[in-house]
Formats: C-alpha cells, sequence, structure tokens
C-alpha cells in the first residue's frame, strides 16, 4: 500500500524522542565560512583597507579639509606635505587630499554598480539558460556570444560614446559590457549543477523542483558566480578610470580619479608625486577588491 | 496487491532516446536504450541486473522512478500503475522506492554536510527540522557512520566507502520498501566493497528490504542476488535464479559473459576473450536478435526475427534463444549445447 508522509514524520518524530538531550546546533555554512576568514590575514587586510577607501569616501564632506572645486592660482602644484596641503595641490590649486575623498565616491559609484547590476542581470539570464535548456539557452547564449567579439574596454568606449559622457552613462554602458562574461559563467555553472547526481537523488527523494532549486541549486550556483562577479569589480574600477581619463566619463570640475589622472598628466615632470596619487589610489582600490575576492573564493569553497 | 509476493512489475519498458544533429538540430536517429522489458521483483528478494556498459541498467533504473519519462510501457509498485500516478501519489512511491547511486562524489551536495543531506529526503515529506535531524541521526548510525562524529562533515572529508555509507542512508532514512542499487560499489576498492555489500545484506536482513541491483561485476551480482536478470542491448536475454544462471548460463552471451569473469583458480584462466569486439551501435542494432554478431552460434534465422524471452525447463527459467525455443530447425547447432545437462 502506498503510505502517506505522516508515517515519516512518526517516524522521525520517534527518533527525536529516543535522543538524550538536544541535538546540538551544527555550524553553519556561512558560520563555516566567516570562521574561515577570520584567519585569512591577507584577505583581512584588503579588507581592510578596501573598508578604509569606502569609508573615507562615504564620509568625504566631513573629512575634506577643503573644498573640493575651489582652486587658487597661487597655490598650484603645491608639493607633498605642503602646510594646510598635505597631498599637495592639482595644475588649478585645488586641494588633492580632497579631491581625492570625493573622487572616491564617483570612482566607487562607476565600478561597483556596473558589477551589481551585471551580476543580478546576467546571472538571472545565465541560470534561465541553464536551467530550462533548449532553444531558450541557445537564444540567450548566441547573443551573449555576440557581445564577445568586442575586447571590453572597446564595447564599453564605443557604449559611451554612443550615450554621451556622464556618469550615468558610464554605469550604463559597464553594466551591458559585463552581462556577457557573468550570463555565460552562471550558464555553465548551471548546466554543470543540472547534471549532478545529487539532484537527481533529491528528485527521487520526492522533493518538488522549488525545494531542491533552494536547498542544492542556489548556493551551488551563486558562490561561484559572485566570486567571479566580484573579481570584475577591480576591472569595473580600471575602466570607469579610464573612461573618465578619455574624457567619456564623469566630466570636470567634478572630482573622479580617471580624471584627475588625466589632467594632471601635464604635471608629471613637474609634481611627480602629487600627479600619482590618483593612480595610486585605483590601484590600492583594484588590488584590495582582487585580493578579498580571491579570499573570498577560498573560504566558500567547502572543497578546499 | 499482486499474486504472490510480488511488488514491483515492470511491463514492457521502452525507452528511446532522439539523436539530434544537423542544421536544424532535427532528430536524426534514436538509440533503442530500454526496448520492451518486462520483469517482477518479488517481496524480500535481491534481483539482479547484469549486463555491458551501455546496455541500458541504469535507464531502466532511472524509468522505474520515473527520473525518466519511457516512451511505452508500465510499472506498477504494489498494484498501482506508476507511470500513470498524479503528483501527491508519485512522491509518495518515491518514498517507498529509493534509489542508491553509482558516484559517490557527485551523487552528494559538496555545500551540504552530510546530516543535512540525509535530512533533506525527510523534511521534503513534512517533518519538523529538529525531528528530520534526529531521524538522520538514527539512520546514519544504522550505516555505520557516528552521527555524532560525522553529521556535521562535508562530503569531501569522507571517503568512498563512506560517502557510499551516506548514500545508503539516504535511501534508507525515508523507511522505503525497495531499494534500486545502481552499481553501488562497483567505483570503491575491494575491501570496501565487501564492507558495504555485507552491510547492504545486513540492512537487508534488519529492516525486509527488497533489493533491485545492478551491476557489471558478476562476483557481485552472485554474492547477493537470489534472481539475475541479463541485459544486452535494451533487453533482456536471460532470466533465471541467481545459482542456476552462474552454474549453467544457457543464452551465448551469458556463456560468454560467465567465461570472461577472471577465475579464482589460475589455472582456469583463459588465454583469449571468449566475447571479440564491442557491442554493436545501439542506434543502429543488428535485426532480428541483437546479439547475433558475435554469436558463436548464430544461424539463419538469427537474422530474420528476434527471439521472445521464452520459459526454458521447469524451474523459473527464461531465456530469448532459438537455440531452445521449438521453432528450431533440425540439425542446427543445438546437439552441441547439450541442452538435458544444462537444466
Amino acid at each position: 500500500m502506498l503510505h502517506d508522509r505522516s508515517d515519516v514524520t512518526a517516524l522521525a518524530q520517534t527518533a527525536d524522542e529516543r535522543l538524550e538531550g538536544p541535538v546540538g546546533k551544527p555550524l553553519s555554512y556561512w558560520q563555516l565560512v566567516w570562521w574561515r576568514l577570520q584567519r585569512d590575514k591577507v584577505t583581512l587586510a584588503a579588507a581592510a583597507v578596501l573598508l578604509g577607501i569606502v569609508l573615507s569616501a562615504v564620509l568625504a564632506p566631513y573629512l575634506a579639509p577643503h573644498a573640493p572645486f575651489q582652486g587658487s592660482i597661487r597655490k598650484r602644484l603645491a608639493q607633498l606635505g605642503t602646510p594646510s596641503h598635505v597631498l599637495g595641490t592639482d595644475e588649478q590649486g585645488r586641494d588633492m587630499l580632497s579631491r581625492l575623498l570625493y573622487g572616491g565616491r564617483m570612482s566607487l559609484v562607476a565600478g561597483v554598480t556596473p558589477v551589481l547590476i551585471a551580476f543580478l542581470a546576467g546571472s538571472t539570464l545565465g541560470i534561465i539558460a541553464g536551467f530550462v535548456g533548449g532553444p531558450l539557452n541557445l537564444l540567450i547564449m548566441r547573443v551573449v556570444d555576440i557581445f564577445f567579439a568586442f575586447p571590453s574596454i572597446l564595447l564599453a568606449i564605443a557604449i559611451s560614446g554612443a550615450l554621451g559622457a556622464g556618469l550615468k552613462n558610464t554605469i550604463i554602458a559597464l553594466s551591458i559590457v559585463f552581462i556577457p562574461p557573468i550570463a555565460r559563467v552562471a550558464e555553465s555553472v548551471t548546466t554543470q549543477v543540472r547534471g549532478w547526481e545529487f539532484m537527481e537523488a533529491a528528485r527521487a527523494s520526492g522533493a518538488g523542483t522549488l525545494a531542491i532549486i533552494r536547498h542544492h541549486m542556489i548556493a551551488n550556483v551563486l558562490a561561484p558566480i559572485s566570486v567571479y562577479a566580484s573579481t570584475l569589480i577591480s576591472v569595473s574600477v580600471i575602466i570607469a578610470s579610464g573612461l573618465s581619463f578619455l574624457g567619456l566619463g564623469v566630466s570636470p570640475p567634478n572630482a573622479e580619479w580617471g580624471l584627475m589622472l588625466n589632467t594632471l598628466r601635464g604635471s608629471i615632470y613637474v609634481n611627480p608625486l602629487v600627479a600619482a596619487l590618483p593612480g595610486v589610489m585605483i590601484f590600492m582600490t583594484s588590488m584590495s577588491f582582487n585580493l578579498l575576492s580571491d579570499g573570498l573564493r577560498d573560504a566558500m569553497d567547502v572543497r578546499l | 496487491m499482486e499474486h504472490n509476493g510480488v511488488i514491483l512489475t515492470v511491463q514492457d519498458l521502452r525507452k528511446y532516446f532522439p539523436v539530434r544533429g544537423g542544421l536544424l538540430h532535427t532528430v536524426q536517429a534514436q538509440v533503442k536504450a530500454v526496448d520492451g522489458v518486462s520483469f517482477e521483483v518479488r517481496r524480500g528478494e535481491v534481483l539482479g541486473i547484469v549486463g555491458e556498459s551501455g546496455c541500458g541498467k541504469s535507464t531502466t533504473a532511472r524509468l522505474i522512478l520515473r527520473l525518466l519519462g519511457p516512451d511505452a510501457g508500465a510499472v506498477r509498485f504494489d498494484g498501482r500503475d506508476v507511470l500513470q500516478a498524479a503528483p501527491v501519489e508519485l512522491k509518495a512511491f518515491r518514498r517507498q522506492v529509493q534509489m542508491v547511486f553509482q558516484d559517490p562524489y557527485s551523487s552528494l551536495n559538496p555545500r551540504m554536510n552530510i546530516e543535512d543531506a540525509v535530512a533533506f529526503n525527510v523534511l521534503v515529506h513534512g517533518a519538523s527540522r529538529r525531528a528530520a535531524r534526529a531521524r538522520a541521526w538514527d539512520v546514519l548510525n544504522k550505516v555505520g557512520l557516528r552521527a555524532e562524529q560525522f553529521g556535521r562533515r562535508y562530503p569531501h572529508e569522507l571517503s568512498g566507502g563512506q560517502r557510499q555509507r551516506v548514500n545508503i542512508a539516504r535511501a534508507l532514512v525515508l523507511d522505503p520498501k525497495v531499494i534500486i542499487l545502481d552499481e553501488p560499489v562497483s567505483s570503491l576498492d575491494k575491501s570496501v566493497q565487501a564492507q558495504v555489500l555485507n552491510l547492504l545484506q545486513n540492512l537487508k536482513h534488519d529492516l525486509g528490504l527488497t533489493y533491485l541491483f545492478i551491476s557489471h561485476d558478476l562476483h557481485v551480482i552472485e554474492y547477493l542476488s537470489d534472481r539475475v536478470l541479463v541485459m544486452y542491448l535494451g533487453q533482456i536475454v536471460e532470466m533465471g535464479s541467481a545459482e542456476a544462471v552462474s552454474a549453467t548460463p544457457l543464452h551465448p552471451y551469458t556463456q560468454a559473459l560467465f567465461a570472461s569473469a577472471p577465475s579464482m583458480n589460475p589455472d582456469e584462466r583463459l588465454e583469449r576473450p571468449p566475447l571479440m569486439g564491442d557491442p554493436p551501435n545501439p542506434i543502429n542494432p543488428p535485426s532480428g536478435c541483437r546479439f547475433r554478431t558475435r554469436c558463436p552460434h548464430a544461424m539463419e534465422q538469427c537474422a530474420a526475427t528476434s527471439p521472445a524471452l521464452l520459459q526454458v525447463g521447469s524451474h523459473e527459467r527464461y531465456v530469448a534463444c532459438y537455440l531452445y525455443s521449438d521453432q528450431t530447425a533440425p540439425g542446427s547447432a543445438m546437439h552441441d549445447l547439450q541442452t538435458d545437462e544444462l537444466i
């Protein structure tokens, strides 16, 4: 006779009652990840640097000693360590420290937002393509392939060139650039996970599609996608700065690291240390994102 | 309930996989993975299914559990048709017929610890989280993995044999009647194989289980099975009690299969393999009997029509071969087989 499910429930209930004391609370997946992260010094350092950069950008209005747009002809190109201008001044006599703090806001927004947008859109497309398969997969993935025909920087330049300068257009351009690679990774990961025997085993146990997706699919699919997406943040910061450097991103007099690098280009022989500062910031941000995502990948992979 | 303790009936099961290709992705051919398979599993027995890789053993298992949709045929569990079952009924059926998968690596979710992996099956059937975990601990202990010690470990921290025990625990946790074992020991070392096989035998005895045991290893099948079913290219060629089939294999394929199993006695080992070549392509199987291209006794008749699986002798012995049917023309290869000694 086909039994109803109350049998199993009853069976589990008696098993529960026979156990002495409470069943201990196991270390959950995220607790394990946190525990591993705490032991990884390089990742912690990268996270600390990144936290410093983000906080200083957010708190720029309170931290900046001068107004970022206020220049002075007399104080042009002051050296590092000048009193009241610790990090010197740029070619229009504006305080570098203040401009770097404000510039971080633009650079971080232009770097992180496109990756978030692309992560949402790209992984949705990729997971659907991978899970549904068939003609829909063919359609989505071939369209993605078209975007792969162009190098990412060239594509970003072309799109922002067509849309015009400005922060919003930079974000749109970069989102479009990053959707295809994320979609492709999401599709291949989903297809791979779908073929694993434990998915079939879950189905054989009588679990419904939603339960299988929730308990067996999501963690296995999202972890590798988010790790991949986080490596793109460093690329995104660099391309966003690159667009500003070319005059396609944030426009003057706004402060943005790539733009500052461009305007200080002419002073590189006069005041090389000050001219290099925006580049140092881009490098540190990009590097920290990279190290952090590497560390996250290691901590999230239970197989290591 | 059906007569004399039959728990699972498979009737004329067929599964053809389309082979797509070409510019328009059209169906160009069909792989007849399972082609008209019928058998019964009796309550409390171990039915072994043997055959080469690709003969349709695993596909048959997946068709029974409806993990794949068959193209034709019927599967009855306790007299109810599984293939027509509504979702609710199907869920109840899957609770009673569980499967242990072949690959101990890919059959466990790498991001789930083993206690959650086993408890998941109970949760699916509506138990509370706490009760499900307690039941999982119970079953893990039963398969020889101390739950306090192993429960929170992840699959990568376990050996192949331990993972296979987890797989068995996951199948057992729902208290099923029938367990389909799809090559459960073929990826383990010999010593671990023996441990797992003994565990399976003890569990069967303690819990009154019925096994459908799929393997390509004849020693394993002989050791565990009550009855054996031999498959070749998606069809059953021979069926009978394990002792009878291993002592006197009737079908030329079964004979070759048993002759190819390495003997424990070094003097009895063969110089040459009893069977040459690979099985024919299942996309384009030979006409008539599918074994005729490799059969030493092939006759004209074999190319014309496929022999039916017919009873031979008094015991429950079935074979699909013209050597044993009345339709055989006189003066054929019949005499060099000495049929009377065989049965």
